[in-house]
């Protein structure tokens, strides 16, 4: 390094261009070495038997559309305007001048998101027992728009608390100064611009809980109530066979990869608009 | 008589910062009172405190003979009749332009929805900008925002009006528009308590001018006196900056 006489000749033989060029030629020797792999070792023949065999999916259908995707846009939708309502009561608890309030949401925030919403679907099918004589109401719907509501409300009241602190604090003192009492000013001025400021990390909140309303599964749902999880769990038990979990799989992926990018176009939107 | 703005002995601290040190001062129904100062002197802490945006720390504060320090006012009643202009315009930037006008009429003073409109067009018409009604603020020149900021405040029918540095953020081109229409309210007889850095408007249109250095009144009286022949060395070392500020 300190020998410029071994440096120089060195540097013609390798300019950094020539270097690129071939790390990327090993990268592509790399790639190509691992898909022979597993064309060669993998057996075809056995993992098209029981991950994507045309018979079993067809017997998915037409239930699949019908009753799983139907419930599991129920789930969430359901859980979805539970999670947006409490949301948004846990995040102006959480910015409220009174102590107490902020003091229970906190711990509600922090107790939801800190725990596996597994364990919250878990606690759920306890409930009856914990509360004799007590109902969910709407039954195993009102049970998973239950639990994901409650999961859901702990990240949406961290976005709505996001949104509502980027609202210029000079929006509320016009708001005031024009006679609106501070009620007033939350619902009229700063609520509505928070709820705009929001619609895109809102919107990835609810392809999440879509996800999570696989989770329903633990609710032991059955017949008319399951969604896409347990449905294509439940056939595949039936055939033995893994094709209608992929096949469930699909189903999702039709939903949230739009709506993924839905959010991201919302996004970059959101950058011009203000 | 009734004084429109009384400030007997204000005081205002944020945290050990004691900004306004004790202000005592008038205006009189349908005077233009402009209030100049180096920045940080507290003018527009001063300004603040008359609608209680800013909680004064000590002393009072009397609006048209009421006491707006006392903790048993309703303050959003007497606010209804204080209009106020900010520098940075803040009109709400997810209605139109005739909603941000029409808005607080219907919410606040519970005018119909027609009266409000009726309202809002004859405001927008007179500060220049009735072609404007369904605009998005943020589709406004500054200078226009300001102006709609004015119709808006003006639209509550209010008894005074607050203006706190209403050119400051506005390209200089811009400014002459807004003052134009400041002038117009001042020649109808409005009582303006004005915070700005506009000379020129001072010592056109102001009956009076108050002169404010760290957090006290060093000047007040007519322009020609506080503008013209400046008693104090500090004023004079103020305007000396402002008017000459190559030298």
């Amino acid at each position: 390094m300190a020998d410029p006489k071994t440096a120089e000749p060195a540097r013609a033989r390798l300019s950094p261009r020539k270097k690129q060029r071939i790390s990327r030629a090993v990268q592509y020797v790399v790639l190509a070495a691992a898909l022979v792999a597993v064309v060669m070792y993998a057996d075809w023949q056995s993992l098209a038997e029981n991950f994507a065999k045309g018979e079993v999916a067809s017997e998915a259908l037409p239930e699949l559309f019908t009753v799983a995707l139907r419930n599991t846009i129920i789930y969430a939708v359901g859980g979805f305007v539970f999670s947006f309502l409490f949301g948004l009561l846990l995040a102006l608890m959480r910015l409220s001048q009174v102590r107490p309030y902020r003091w229970i949401a906190i711990l509600y925030i922090e107790i939801f998101r800190g725990l596996p919403a597994l364990l919250i679907f878990l606690l759920i099918t306890f409930l009856p027992l914990a509360l004799p004589g007590f109902q969910v109401p709407g039954g195993t719907y009102g049970q998973g728009i239950l639990g994901l509501g409650l999961v859901g409300a702990a990240y949406q009241a961290e976005v709505f608390r996001a949104g509502l602190q980027a609202v210029p604090k000079g929006q509320v003192e016009a708001a005031r100064s024009l006679g609106m009492s501070a009620t007033r000013a939350q619902i009229t001025v700063v609520i509505p611009q928070a709820i705009r400021m929001v619609i895109p990390p809102t919107t990835n909140q609810f392809v999440a809980l879509l996800k999570d309303s696989s989770l329903v599964l633990f609710l032991g749902v059955s017949g008319e109530y399951v969604e896409l999880a347990k449905f294509g769990n439940d056939l595949a038990s039936q055939y033995a066979n893994a094709t209608p979990i992929m096949v469930a799989g699909l189903t999702y992926l039709i939903v949230t990869i739009p709506l993924g990018y839905l959010a991201s176009r919302l996004e970059g939107r959101k950058g011009r608009t203000r | 008589m009734t004084h429109a703005i009384q400030l007997q002995d204000l005081h205002k601290h944020f945290g050990k910062n004691e900004v306004l040190k004790g202000i005592d001062m008038t205006v009189e129904p349908g005077q233009v009172v402009c209030v100049i100062g180096p920045s940080g002197s507290g003018k527009s802490t001063l300004l603040r405190c008359v609608n209680l945006l800013e909680q004064p720390t000590r002393g009072k504060v009397f609006v048209q003979g009421v006491e707006v320090t006392d903790p048993d006012v309703d303050i959003d009643a007497v606010r209804r009749h204080i209009g106020m202009v900010f520098q940075q315009f803040n009109l709400f930037p997810h209605m139109t332009v005739l909603q941000n006008v029409m808005i607080a009429q219907q919410r606040v003073l519970g005018r119909s929805k027609r009266e409000a409109e009726v309202i809002a067009r004859e405001n927008l018409d007179k500060v220049g900008v009735g072609a404007k009604c369904d605009a998005l603020p943020g589709q406004l020149s500054g200078g226009q925002q300001q102006r709609v900021a004015i119709a808006r405040a003006l639209a509550m029918s209010p008894g005074l009006m607050l203006f706190d540095e209403p050119t400051s953020a506005l390209d200089p081109e811009l400014v002459g528009d807004v003052l134009t229409v400041m002038r117009k309210l001042a020649e109808e007889g409005m009582t303006m308590l004005v915070v700005t850095h506009e000379m020129g408007f001072a010592r056109e249109v102001a009956d009076r001018v108050v002169f404010m250095d760290g957090g006290v009144v060093v000047e007040d009286g007519p322009p020609a006196q506080v503008i013209g022949e400046p008693k104090q060395d500090r004023t004079r070392a103020f305007l000396h900056r402002v008017l000459h500020p190559e030298d």
